[in-house]
């Protein structure tokens, strides 16, 4: 049986499909079979990041209408080979999803992969609904701003009661939250929340915080997840995610930015 | 993977049904009430399924003929679905209808937490229920178990207790609280309050980390603009007086 993880926020903008895209890959890099859904129809964007959009065919939809069969319509990644990406489709809306259509999709998948990462729509319609219904794991994406805040709030409201695991008494969905977008100088000047005020509102497992970095554009414009950046502060600590997710102990990173010391000790501030 | 589907399968689930209190043995009554009570909503009541609840009138010694009610009922348009309550002899009479007997404990008041929608209706029905029966006599209130929530209650979500409602975790902004007793949050308030819902004004808000949005007991409020510096983000205690809410520190 595969690990379902919903990766969702509620506010749209936050990063989810840029953390799919690079949880997707981690996991696959990891040795895991992984399969990664867009369940944005109509506004397909997951095959951009993940840089195979000339190679779209079928699509989720078509799947679930029965006009492909999965094996036609993922597309196996070029730089891992044990990763899957479901493209969502382009010409359809959300009302093209149904939930015995998406929980055929999900276990079918689960017979032959390890994880399947589902990358949410934002708003709390079906779209989004429907990402998070077959959930086993949830990875709540924030940004450091009460907006974003107060939606994931709601959807973590709506995790605890909509769910599967939800209508059927099971254990709840284990909820993890990633802090995206952050950036250290500007929760130290008090323009941006910090972690804790985040955390006093959310209260959540930390899996991690991703720096407010340039090559996260840059990556997503060439097609290639952030993770394989090695470079990169924001492919590194989606690297400690993946990495925390699958059991490890990596101390969080790029809460203070790196050059805390040396700011401190100039008294300089921009 | 099976070839043939089972013939069939258990599943444990709950059924909604409101809960007809009765107070009187006077069929007349019961009659004229219950079909004023329709007549207010027709679409609400139809083919609404229905648990008969004695224990008052039993309390009360008055005898009732539960044959004769439950074909009222029937007549009338509702589905009688259970007995509570019941003496020996009532019991029996359900038994040979085949309606099945509820001999379980005082009733204690169903937790109720989920997604606005799915809440909205449970109020509602309870209420209507009482409503239907208080013009005939001057309900005795029985005492309400009181409804304990350990988990976070998130934005947009809404809880509705029918008597006292006590709360370990946060609850967050966006989120509602409502209850016809008193409300206790044992840790940061940051949603809205609203205590004594049914006018109960004698019911109080005592919270840990007073943040709300919005508090009321018993419709008087007040939103977070009004509230004051001095008791904001402490533990405090909120009650009625004179048609004025107190929020007063709790040393």
């Amino acid at each position: 049986m595969a690990r379902i993880i919903v990766v969702t926020s509620g506010k749209g903008g936050v990063g989810k499909t840029t953390t799919s895209a690079a949880i997707a890959m981690g996991l696959a890099k990891a040795g895991h079979k992984t399969a990664v859904i867009d369940f944005d129809v109509g506004l397909r964007n997951l095959d951009l990041i993940l840089g195979c959009e000339r190679r779209v065919v079928y699509d989720f939809i078509n799947v679930i209408n029965g006009e492909a069969s999965l094996n036609q319509a993922l597309i196996r990644d070029k730089n891992c080979n044990l990763l899957y990406i479901l493209p969502a489709s382009q010409t359809r809306d959300k009302d093209a999803l149904t939930e015995e259509g998406v929980g055929r999709v999900l276990d079918e998948l689960s017979k032959d992969f390890e994880y399947i990462v589902c990358d949410s729509p934002a708003g709390i319609e079906k779209g989004a609904n429907l990402a998070l219904y077959f959930a086993d794991d949830a990875f709540v994406v924030t940004n450091p701003e009460v907006s974003s805040v107060r939606d994931s709030d709601r959807m973590l409201g709506i995790l605890s009661s909509k769910s599967r695991r939800a209508e059927r008494n099971e254990d709840p969905i284990k909820e993890y939250l990633l802090l995206t977008r952050y950036d250290a100088d500007r929760v130290k000047s008090g323009e941006m929340l910090s972690l804790e005020d985040v955390q006093e509102i959310l209260s959540l497992e930390l899996l991690g915080i991703i720096p407010e970095s340039k090559s996260v554009l840059s990556a997503s414009n060439a097609g290639i997840p952030v993770i394989l950046d090695e470079k990169s502060e924001a492919g590194q600590a989606y690297a400690d995610v993946v990495a925390r997710y699958l059991g490890e102990k990596r101390p969080h990173r790029f809460i203070d930015g790196k050059h805390g010391f040396l700011r401190r000790l100039f008294g300089g501030r921009k | 993977m099976l070839n043939t589907p089972p013939a069939l399968e258990f599943k444990s689930s709950t059924f909604f049904a409101p809960i007809l209190i009765l107070y009187t043995h006077d069929m007349v009554a019961i009659e004229q009430t219950l079909q004023e009570k329709i007549n207010l909503a027709p679409e609400f009541f139809r083919d609404s399924p229905l648990i008969i609840d004695l224990r008052e009138l039993n309390k009360l010694n008055q005898d009732l003929d539960f044959v004769q009610i439950t074909q009222l009922l029937r007549r009338i348009g509702f589905f009688p679905v259970g007995i509570r309550g019941g003496n020996e002899q009532q019991n029996k009479q359900a038994r040979t209808l085949s309606i099945p007997i509820d001999t379980v404990r005082e009733q204690g008041n169903s937790i109720t937490i989920g997604e606005a929608q799915k809440q909205e209706a449970a109020p509602e029905v309870t209420a209507a229920a009482k409503e239907s029966i208080s013009p005939i006599a001057a309900p005795p209130q029985a005492p309400v178990a009181a409804t304990l929530v350990t988990q976070p209650i998130r934005s947009g979500q809404r809880i509705y207790a029918s008597g006292d409602l006590i709360i370990l975790s946060q609850v967050s902004a966006g989120a509602e609280i409502m209850a016809e007793g008193n409300i206790h949050v044992y840790n940061t308030l940051r949603g809205r309050a609203l205590a004594g819902v049914h006018g109960n004004t004698a019911a109080r808000i005592f919270c840990f980390d007073l943040q709300a949005e919005l508090i009321s007991i018993a419709g008087d409020y007040k939103t977070s603009e009004d509230l004051n510096k001095q008791t904001y983000k402490n533990p405090v205690q909120i009650y009625l007086q004179n048609h004025a809410l107190i929020i007063k520190e709790i040393a």
